[in-house]
């Protein structure tokens, strides 16, 4: 450490939005020293993204550098020749993005698309460069490092593929990594496995990087250095024990009490009450791929239940069972008591009313091309049969129950409104049929912390206000501890455990839900290390192995 | 051979320009705009003043009668498109001045040509001099009304071989060719769009017995598939002239909605997966409901720029079973009639090009009307994929 890499000076960027330019970053400053980590956080649209390119002296096309500079190891990025960026780019900086997914051309194997920087920059040559990726995925404790790389993107997980577009970033021993939230798509377990891979690796070869994320545990790890902006500008920077200790400003300090949101445990529930829905014994398959086997659990009035578990442990698909979408081939589900028919077509238009449903992708879960108005009235005129200005009334009752302001929002298109905004919309939808029921399908996931928490709040209140039943659906830890009376755990298809929250957040656990427990990053720079030292390094490799 | 050999050394000649081009712009200052250009965009910059001198060299020669008329024409409609835009920004309605403001110059020439088509086909009786069917005395009066060359300044465009005007005849035709091109368009739409839409949505045997039945008619060339229905319609209409018009309309239509079958269905397909397909769903909506007020409105960007396309695809369908005479009947005036009827003074293009542009009018008719309705629709799918994002 010591010797500077990257300095970024009182840096402009403007964004193209109807034939206007807008500011995204304003006058930011940004240092790095060789082999330091260095951690970018905020919300989206802080210019984290934005801002990680520029230090690549890069701009994704209707955005402008328009003022400040950018120095790597003494090179001017921003008014460097197209040839002299070419020859630093892959070779000397490299960017490891979001979504390895869609990063890698899924028709080319990925050591083919490993070796091509190399090969280009003249590093190594391409048997060489081959030996070496695998000498990479070995130190990046990929399973079967040998062979994988001879696969195509698509025939590996989701981490695994994160670990090797890490590798394909080291390939030319770059003095600069950009990671763009590298984790931020994966599960919690999978991201323990990327998270200590990285980490390993910029130290070993010693390589300075800048690390995105909305994420505050996770960055807790990986940075020497913190730096917070809010909307193009930077809140304040510090080294990582100083920031997470003693925070010096207001919005840092909010985004801190983000995780603190937890209400009361309600009362247990009286015994031989009924439920308000009981899932009983339900093995359900898409196909001949069974996903469900012997799912049951209840859901009491006035509680949330939430059903946690990794993606394809079939959360989703109970919720798709409970809805009617998917029938299942046994068991049966009943509300009230009374069993429900097996599919949505044959049930009642009542039954349909008592259990809605809110998504997780507040996007697709509007229709684009109607007004907001509109959207939560349908469900106001289809089972209530109101019009005229009864409808209006009733309209503008529930956006004020969201907290969204009639006059305002009544008239605008989704696509108009904010991403928490929008999750209130299909809130208010869902509670236009007066249900008593609602299945919140990871209604947070996509969000920011700051929102997803208003809108934590805002379920919460409802519950009170409204004694409605949930069942959560998340595979995020802290929403569970935030708001569920229940837990249900969930793995390959089947209940592993269920219970109180207190009972399942209080030792002894099944061995899953442990797993589950202790993979959620903490506010603790030294989580990470205690974590893998108690598990043992050798522990995680057998864990990637076991899910191949 | 020897025309080969200037054509490459002609590209060659080009590259060595370009590459002292670049050379010469970095030894002088070295500024950005010639450091980071590859050599592709220095050999179209040349290229490009070889094109433009090719261009003056060949305006002057004496005999480039129709290269003088083709850049005459393209500078005379840019403009007027040029005008037409200006004109869009200053009257109308607040809305539609910001639409005209950001409007490129192609999607005005577009929408100034087809509101043009429009105005003559509704108003053709007024705007006509005379009537479609109307015989005078002198036929193959020479295009131009110049006396000297053969015309006559009471038939400005001419008259055909049995002595019918042919402005009258080409405002007529945009009333019969465009107006039922334009009926035929509809009804291909109403029919595959709504099976379409039906088969996204139901899916099942429904889906799989619209989709083979569609690709069976696929399978037949199309043209071929008209011409055979005609015929067979040709018997059934007896003499009746207008009920085969009909009888072309419906055949043209239901060849057509396989197309939009197959677009309907594909676009449907993808909202359908979206989740407020299934909210509505789970609410219990009626299959009316999911289409039309659900579906339809995501698809409308799609089906437009289709619908802009297949237009054209018709019109030309049209036009090519009127030139081999099955298509609009006479006395009715038709583009591809025209053409058909005019096409041998096309050989007197070399000696008398006044005479050989009497077949050309009708063909730029429907050339115009194709190229007006492309850009209109590119201009559509931009501003669609625009608001995507």
């Amino acid at each position: 450490m010591g010797e500077r890499l990257l300095t970024i000076k009182d840096l402009y960027i403007e964004g193209r939005s109807d034939e206007t330019w807008t500011p995204i970053i304003k006058g930011v400053d940004l240092t790095l020293d060789k082999g330091e980590v260095l951690g970018l956080i905020g919300e989206s649209g802080a210019g984290k993204s934005t801002l990680g390119l520029a230090a690549m002296g890069f701009c994704r096309d209707g955005v402008r550098i328009s003022g400040g500079s950018v120095d790597f190891d003494g090179i001017d990025l921003l008014n460097a020749s197209a040839a002299t960026k070419r020859g630093l780019l892959g070779k000397r900086i490299a960017y490891v993005a979001q979504s390895a997914a869609a990063s890698f051309n899924p028709a080319h194997k990925i050591i083919e698309q490993h070796v091509e920087a190399p090969v280009q920059h003249h590093v190594m040559g391409r048997a060489e460069s081959i030996q070496d990726g695998i000498e990479l995925y070995r130190r990046l404790r990929l399973p079967n490092p040998e062979q994988i790389g001879f696969r195509y993107p698509h025939q590996v997980s989701g981490g695994q593929l994160q670990r090797a577009m890490t590798a394909m970033a080291m390939s030319c021993r770059p003095d600069l990594i950009i990671f763009d939230e590298p984790t931020t798509a994966l599960d919690v377990t999978t991201q323990i496995e990327v998270l200590a891979a990285i980490r390993d690796i910029v130290a070993q070869f010693d390589t300075a990087a800048i690390y995105i994320t909305h994420d505050l545990a996770v960055v807790a790890q990986m940075a020497d250095r913190i730096k917070v902006l809010l909307k193009g500008d930077e809140v304040e920077e510090a080294d990582t024990r100083t920031m997470l200790s003693s925070p010096q400003q207001d919005y840092t300090r909010s985004l801190w009490a983000v995780r603190s949101f937890e209400r009361p445990m309600k009362p247990a529930v009286a015994t031989g009450a009924q439920p308000v829905v009981s899932v009983r014994g339900v093995t359900a398959s898409y196909g001949k791929v069974a996903v469900l086997h012997d799912v049951s659990f209840d859901i009491h009035a006035g509680r949330t239940v939430a059903v946690v578990g990794e993606s394809g442990s079939g959360k989703s698909t109970t919720a798709r069972c409970i809805t009617g979408l998917l029938p299942p081939i046994e068991g049966e589900i009943l509300f009230d008591g009374v069993p429900l028919p097996a599919n949505y077509r044959k049930r009642s238009k009542d039954q349909l009313r008592q259990a809605q449903m809110i998504y997780q992708m507040a996007d697709t879960a509007l229709n684009p091309r109607v007004t907001i108005g509109q959207i939560i009235a349908r469900p106001l005129q289809f089972y209530g049969g109101l019009s005229g200005s009864a409808l209006r009334k009733r309209l503008d009752e529930l956006l004020d129950q969201i907290e969204l302001d009639p006059k305002i929002y009544r008239d605008r298109l989704p696509s108009e409104l904010s991403g928490g905004q929008k999750q209130r919309i299909g809130i208010a939808r869902a509670l236009a049929a007066e249900p008593k029921f609602i299945i919140c399908d990871e209604v947070t996931s996509a969000l920011d912390q700051l929102v997803a928490e208003g809108i934590l709040r805002l379920l919460a209140r409802l519950q009170d206000d409204l004694g409605l039943s949930y069942m959560f659906i998340t595979h995020d830890l802290a929403t569970v501890k935030a708001i569920a009376d229940e837990v249900v755990v969930m793995k390959d298809g089947r209940v592993v455990e269920q219970g109180e929250k207190n009972e399942m957040f209080a030792p002894p656990h099944h061995a899953y839900t442990d797993l589950l427990l202790s993979s959620v990053p903490q506010m603790d720079p030294d989580w990470l290390d205690q974590l893998l030292a108690q598990r043992g390094v050798d522990n995680i490799g057998d864990a990637a192995v076991d899910k191949m | 051979m020897i025309a080969a050999v200037w054509i490459i050394g002609t590209f060659v000649a080009i590259g060595v320009i370009g590459w002292l081009f670049r050379a010469a712009g970095r030894a002088a200052g070295n500024r950005p705009f010639f450091r980071d250009m590859p050599f592709g965009v220095a050999y179209g910059y040349v290229f490009g003043v070889f094109a433009l001198a090719a261009g003056v060299w060949l305006w002057t020669l004496p005999k480039a009668v129709f290269f003088r008329w083709a850049v005459m024409g393209f500078v005379g409609f840019a403009v007027a498109a040029w005008l037409f835009r200006l004109a869009g920004r200053h009257i109308g309605t607040a809305r539609t001045r910001k639409l005209f403001r950001a409007m490129p110059l192609t999607a005005a020439f577009g929408i100034m040509i087809i509101l043009i088509y429009a105005i003559t086909a509704i108003f053709a009786a007024w705007i006509a001099p005379h009537a479609q069917q109307e015989i005078f005395t002198q036929a193959n009066i020479v295009p131009g009304g110049d006396p000297a060359l053969g015309g006559n300044p009471l038939f400005p465009l001419g008259t055909d071989q049995i002595g019918r005007d042919i402005l009258s005849r080409l405002i007529y035709g945009a009333q019969n060719t465009v107006g039922i091109a334009f009926a035929t368009t509809l009804i291909a739409f109403t029919v595959g769009g709504s099976l379409g839409f039906l088969a996204a949505t139901l899916g099942g045997w429904l889906d799989q017995l619209l989709g083979r039945l569609v690709d069976v008619l696929m399978a037949i060339p199309s043209l071929i598939f008209a011409l055979l229905l005609m015929t067979i319609a040709s018997v059934w209409a007896g003499g009746e002239k207008w009920l085969l018009t009909v009888y072309m309309v419906l055949i043209i239509a239901l060849i057509d909605s396989t197309r939009v079958f197959r677009l309907a269905r594909a676009v449907g397909q993808n909202i359908v997966v979206m989740d407020y397909i299934e909210a509505a769903k789970l609410r219990g909506e009626g299959l009316g409901y999911l289409i039309f007020r659900e579906i339809l409105p995501n698809a409308t960007a799609p089906l437009l720029a289709e619908f802009g396309l297949r237009f054209c695809f018709v019109f030309l369908t049209i036009a090519s079973l009127s030139f081999l005479g099955v298509g609009i009947q006479p006395p009715l005036a038709d583009w591809g009639t025209m053409v058909h009827d005019l096409a041998q003074f096309i050989n007197f293009a070399a000696v008398a090009p006044q005479v050989a542009s009497a077949p050309l009018l009708a063909a730029s008719a429907i050339a115009l009307l194709t190229v007006a309705v492309n850009f209109v629709v590119d201009w559509m799918l931009h501003r669609s994929s625009g608001l995507k994002e």
